[in-house]
This record gives structure tokens, sequence and C-alpha cells, in this order.
């Protein structure tokens, strides 16, 4: 795992002065069509819950342009590099700034029926 | 049971028929051969007369041969090739032990057995056709083949060409029924005389119930069942069940010292616990090593409420093994794929890489190599073992884990006890984990599947529970949240990745429970259900009590999934991964499906704040005796 973060900070600092510092601020509502409409959602949840499928987007960590990164260059596992022709980096934008607003979930002690 | 020392009994059954006679009643005794030679001299009286008979037929004696194996329950799809053991089961046998059980569909007959057995731990009967009925069963027979799983299957047929009228009897005659399920059956007979029938049906219920279990087949010849009986001196051999194998004693004793020596073993299991002695069988295993247990729930092999429980996180079928110095797999399907990983996407050249430390020891215990075959590939990848030893491993486990007390000196006592406090303490924060992640999305609609999981388990948890479905595509969230301790709470997966096995399946574990008393409840998939859903009439004709909860993502998701993937893969649209796996535009309307099959039904349910509420109503209808149905949409997974 230490490799795959040390490669996508890599690239997220290529990424920076490159093509990616040309982006726009993201568009939340754009972003949360492009989820949908694309199948982020479709491993990971509308709200990025994630699940067996796909691992957890919401409250990500990631700065976006590690999460581009990651996006283009996923290490080993069912996810492919979705590419520029298939989400540019705008799109990217979008999408992350749509992750971005998903909201903190409860602690599960403060949920009843997850409080045990 | 000497048939033909008792040939007054229910010699008024078929009265009626030769009351019923018209020109033909000279001629009752005599057969259809005898009947035909007469037609030849006399046709003005014989051509058209019907053949009446007060002899018991040959399906009088199977009807008794297949009571004296037990069988509770026949589950079938009416077909005119076993009509004749239908009637004699009813009229002769009473209906009773077995019990007719309607299907609306042979592949519901199959998998109702499937989810019977791992409830009750025998062979439910199933009849079918030995064409058109076993085409539409072999689906459900190659699941629970690769789960391994006891059914008995009586196929209807008319070898003798001579016994054929037209129409159907031809298209629905077959030279060797049972060859086309041959490949994913253990074993199978075609009798040709009743004593043959009587020797094969026993030695075939012998050989599904011995260790692997799979399904086995039996052909019903048509003039066997419908002509009278003529042999003498019938009887039913006794049935003595084969004693499990186990695996030999000094290969035993080898995996106990490894198991001692070990730093960190973990243990895998796969398809343990056969009955519930497999359970407790398992947890002595754990208390004596104190290391962890990843059940990958093809069975309930393993409490969830027990500290060395870990099969927390999402891929329950694939469990983190990396920090291991050994690792015993025990009946595990896809060893090879929980020992290693490869590229994630397939393509020529798959890099792979073990998960496991360089040095980790790895044993099996298996006795599927007791039953390979090789056509179809349900034997995965072949492991690099250490040691592997044959055998079943519900039955060796007592012997291992005795040969592990003997080997286990004081100073090793004191090292796994403090294994086992390390390994209760990461247990505990992986459930906690999963208990965090389970919070996020909880307010969501479409439903989050834990939230659907966890209102489900509020109205559930105080009763005498048994959930009846595979919870794999709704994230696993019931294995990983609720506390699991017995082995009828749960009934593992399909076996081949068959889908349409999971609602049958329910309804009979649901009917395996009845009689128990027990709180059937199945988390349903939408794509599943729609295979066959005549099984919900089935429920509601027979009154199984069993409350289905759907998640209903609206989609055949798995390959939606797929499509969605190869499309970014090759630099194309994944937007289209719709086309051909959405079950929506008109969304199904599963309520009303299920009200239309006769059970109480709600839905569609999209808010979660309306779930708790309407799962007490089904709930009140369920523990009246009747199956209900909520129809919940869900997120994807």
């Amino acid at each position: 795992m230490t490799k795959y973060l040390i490669l996508i900070s890599l690239l997220a600092s290529l990424l920076t002065t490159s093509a990616f510092a040309q982006t726009k601020a993201g568009d939340v509502t754009n972003g949360k069509r492009l989820y949908e409409k694309d199948g982020c959602y479709q491993c990971h949840g509308y709200v990025g819950q994630g699940g067996t499928a796909g691992p957890r987007l919401a409250q990500i960590r990631f700065p976006l342009a590690g999460f581009i990164a990651f996006v283009r260059n996923p290490p080993s596992g069912g996810m492919p590099p979705f590419r520029a022709k298939v989400l540019s980096d705008q799109e990217l934008t979008d999408i992350y700034a749509y992750i971005k607003t998903i909201p903190e979930p409860k602690a599960a002690k403060d949920i009843p029926l997850l409080a045990q | 049971m000497d048939q033909t020392t008792d040939k007054t009994r229910k010699s008024d059954r078929r009265g009626f028929l030769k009351n019923a006679a018209t020109g033909a009643a000279g001629l009752a005794a005599t057969g259809p051969i005898a009947m035909a030679q007469q037609a030849t001299l006399k046709p003005e009286t014989g051509s058209n007369a019907e053949v009446t008979s007060n002899q018991k037929p040959g399906s009088d004696f199977m009807t008794d041969v297949l009571k004296s194996l037990g069988f509770e329950y026949c589950a079938a799809n009416p077909g005119s090739a076993f009509r004749g053991l239908q009637e004699s089961f009813i009229n002769y046998g009473g209906n009773k032990s077995p019990e007719w059980i309607t299907c609306c569909h042979e592949e519901s007959s199959v998998a109702m057995a499937h989810g019977y057995a791992k409830i009750e731990g025998k062979p439910m009967l199933i009849m079918a056709h030995g064409t058109v009925g076993l085409q539409h069963a072999s689906m459900a027979i190659y699941n629970a083949y690769c789960d391994r799983v006891p059914v008995y299957i009586v196929l209807g047929n008319i070898l003798d060409a001579n016994f054929r009228r037209g129409n159907a009897e031809w298209v629905h005659s077959v030279q060797d029924a049972a060859a086309m399920v041959r490949d994913y059956t253990k074993w199978d007979d075609a009798p040709v005389s009743l004593s043959h029938f009587a020797e094969s049906a026993v030695r075939a219920y012998k050989i599904a119930m011995t260790p692997p279990n799979e399904p086995v087949v039996i052909v019903a010849d048509g003039v066997l069942q419908e002509e009278p009986i003529t042999e003498k001196h019938l009887r039913i051999p006794k049935l003595v069940t084969t004693a499990p194998p186990i695996g030999e004693t000094s290969a035993v004793m080898a995996a106990a010292k490894m198991l001692v020596a070990a730093e960190n073993p973990v243990i895998v299991a796969g398809r343990v616990a056969r009955t519930p002695q497999g359970m407790k069988n398992l947890v002595e295993l754990a208390d004596v090593l104190q290391c962890k247990v990843m059940d990958t729930r093809m069975r309930m092999n393993f409490p969830s409420t027990h500290p060395m429980y870990g099969s927390n996180g999402a891929v329950i079928a694939y469990p983190n093994v990396s920090d291991a110095d050994l690792v015993l797999g025990l009946e595990v399907q896809d060893f090879w794929g929980i020992l290693n990983k490869m590229t994630g996407l397939n393509k020529f050249g798959m890099e792979t890489e073990p998960k496991t430390k360089p040095g980790t020891k790895v044993i099996t215990i298996s006795a599927i190599e007791l039953n390979h075959k090789s056509n179809y590939q349900d034997f995965f990848r072949y492991v690099e073992s250490d040691l592997a030893i044959t055998g079943d491993p519900e039955a060796t486990l007592p012997e291992l884990t005795e040969a592990v007390k003997k080997l286990l000196t004081a100073d090793r006592r004191i090292a796994i006890e403090a294994r086992g406090k390390k390994v209760a303490e990461l247990n505990r924060q992986a459930h906690q984990r999963d208990r965090e992640l389970a919070a996020v999305g909880w307010d969501a609609s479409p439903i989050s599947t834990a939230r659907m999981a966890q209102e489900l388990y509020a109205q559930i948890k105080n009763e005498d529970w048994s959930l009846v479905g595979n919870d794999r595509f709704a994230s696993s969230w019931p294995t990983r949240l609720w506390k699991f301790d017995k082995h009828y709470q749960y009934i593992g997966t399909q076996g081949g990745a068959g889908i349409g096995y999971n609602m049958p399946a329910a309804v009979g574990a649901a009917l395996a429970n009845k009689k128990h008393g027990r709180l059937s409840v199945n988390i349903q998939c939408d794509g599943d259900l729609n295979y066959a859903p005549g099984v919900l009439w089935t429920a509601s004709h027979h009154n199984i009590p069993l409350l289905t909860v759907m998640h209903n993502n609206r989609a055949y998701h798995e390959e939606r999934m797929f499509l969605a993937l190869l499309a970014a893969k090759y630099d194309r649209d994944p937007s289209t991964s719709n086309i051909g796996t959405e079950l929506d535009g008109p969304a199904i309307d599963y309520a009303s499906i299920a009200k239309g099959y006769g059970q109480y039904a709600e839905g569609p349910i999209s808010n979660p704040n309306e779930l708790g509420p309407a799962i007490k109503r089904a709930l009140e209808q369920v523990k009246k005796g009747r199956p209900a149905l909520l129809d919940v949409v869900t997120q994807p997974r």
C-alpha cells in the first residue's frame, strides 16, 4: 500500500503543475450527475458509503490531485483506469466536489440501531 | 417389508376404477400387452377401452421405498412422467411423510430442497420429468452440487417405447435421463425392476448423505410405476448411513504440531459445519488455539459472538490472511484466491502474487477430493499446501483438537493465551469499524443496505430467528453486524453462483424452520426473484411463514458493474451499462406481485424512516403463519 501512496503523491504533484492546474473549481451539481451517469455509485454507493464492490468515498481524505491520480492509475483491484477520454480532469474535479459535499455521518454510538 | 405378504392391504383403494370400467372389465388384471392382443381380436370392444386394475401398481411399492427414507416433503411441479408416483403418494401414502409441495417451476423445487437441507441437514425429495422438468431443474442442481448439499431427485421417464402413447410421452422420454446432470450429481441409476428401484433408492440416499454431500438422481420408470406389481418377495433394504471420512491420524497429528508451533495461525472456514456439531467442533479448536477464525459463511460455521471471530469487513469470502504464519483451510471453496491475489480485470498473463508472508505454511482439510469431477470447473485453482488432509472437516476437527491439546506445553499455553487477547482486541476493533461504516449513508434514499439490515435485526433480535437468504449482495451487513450463534441462523450462498436460487432456497429453509417455530427472514435481491417468482405462491399455499425484505436495486447490478468497468477499460462510455442490466422503466412492483401470489405485502419503501414500522407490520402477519414481502428500494450494494 505504501508504494501506491507514494505513486499517487508523485502523480498528484505532476498533475498539480500541468493540465490539472487549468481546471476550474468543481461544479457540485454536475459532479453528482456524472457520479450517477458514469457509474461511480455502482460500486461506491449513491452517497459514497462504499460496500462489497468498492471502498467508501464519503469524507474522502485524498486532496483533489490525489483523487485524480488515483482514478487515472488505481492500484490493483477491480477498478480500471478512467482515462481523460472517459472522464476529463474537469469532470473529475466536479465529481470530487460532489463527494466533498456528502455530510459527515453520525457516530455509530449515536445511532440507536448501531449502538451495542 | 415384504409387499407380497400384504396383498389385501388397501385392496379396495382402486375399487372405484373397477366399477367405472366398461367393456374392458374382464381384461382388468391382464395389463396393456394382453389388452392389445385382445384388442386385435376384438377391435370393437378393445381399442378404446380403459385399462383398469384393482391390483397394486408398482408406484405403491416405490412410495413405500421412498417413505422408508424419512423424507418430510416432496417438492414438484406436476408432470405426467411421474403421475403414477404422485397418485400413489397421495392416495396410497396419505400425503404424509412426505407431504406433497406444489411448485411452479422445477428450479424452485430443487432450490427449495437446497435451502431445506441446509437447515435440516438431510435431503428433501424432488420429482421432475426426466426431460423438460430436469432441464428446468438443472441450474439449481448445479448450485446444490457446488454447495455440497444433498438433494434427492426422482425423475419420471418411460423407457419402453411400447408403453408410450403419442403427444408428450415421446418428447418427454429419454434413453439416459440422468445424463444431462451427471457431471454435477454424485450418483444416479435407472432401475429396471422394483427390487432394483428399492436397492438403488436406498443406496442413493446413503451416497447423498456421505460427505461430500451432493445431489443424487433415481429414475422411476413409467412402466414400473403404472403396471401392477408382479415381482415376488419385494423388500426394502435397510438404510445405514456411512460414517463420514476422517483425516488420516498421522496427518492430523502433523497438522496439530504445525498449529501449535505457529505464532499466528489463522483458520479459514468454508463448508465446515454440516450440522450444529460442526460449529461446536470449530469453537473447541478456536478455544484451544486462541487464533483468528475467518468464516467465509458458506455455512454457519462459527459464532460471530466469539472473540476469535474475525470475519469483519465487506469481503467475507476472501478474508485477509496477510498477517498469518500458518493458514488452515477447512473445506474452502476458492482457497487459492484467499492466499493469492491477481490482476483485478481479466487478461492473458494475469499477474499473481501471494497475499501471505514468505514462509507461511498452508494446511488443507477437505472431503471434496473424494469426488472431484472434471468438466465443470468448480474445483478452483490448485493450492500449493504444505499438508493436505483428505477428510470431512466437521468429523476430523475433534481428533485435531485433541492432538493440539496434547502437544501444548506450559510455555505455549501462555503464548497462546496472550495471542488470544490480541486477536480478540483486533476483532473488536474491526467490528467497531464495521459499525462506523454502517453509519455512512444511514439516512440516504434509496435506503442503505446497512440501514435495511439493522432495521430488520431490531425487530427480530429477541426472537428465535433464522436468516434464510444470502446476504452477500447486501454488502454482508447481517454477517458483519448481527449476533449469530446458532447453526440454523444462516444458510450461506448459492454454491454455483446461479441466480434464481435465493427466493426458493429461502422458502425451503423456512419450511424446515416451520416445525421448529423459528422466525425465518430473507433479504431478497430483485434480479434473483424474477427467475421463478411462483415460489411466492408455494409459500402462501403451504402456509410457510417467511418475511422477505426486498433488496431492490432495480438492476442485475453485478453485471452492470462489470459493463461499466469494461467500458472504462476500453476508453468507452460507461454510462451505457444500464442497457441490458437495469430492471427499471417500468419499476417492477414487487408488492403487487407478492399480493397476487397471496402474500401480505407493502412497498415500494424508499424512506428509511418508514422501513421499521413496515417490518413490524409484516412480522405480525408472519407470526400468524403467513408469508409476507416488503419491497425496499435500496442502494446498489
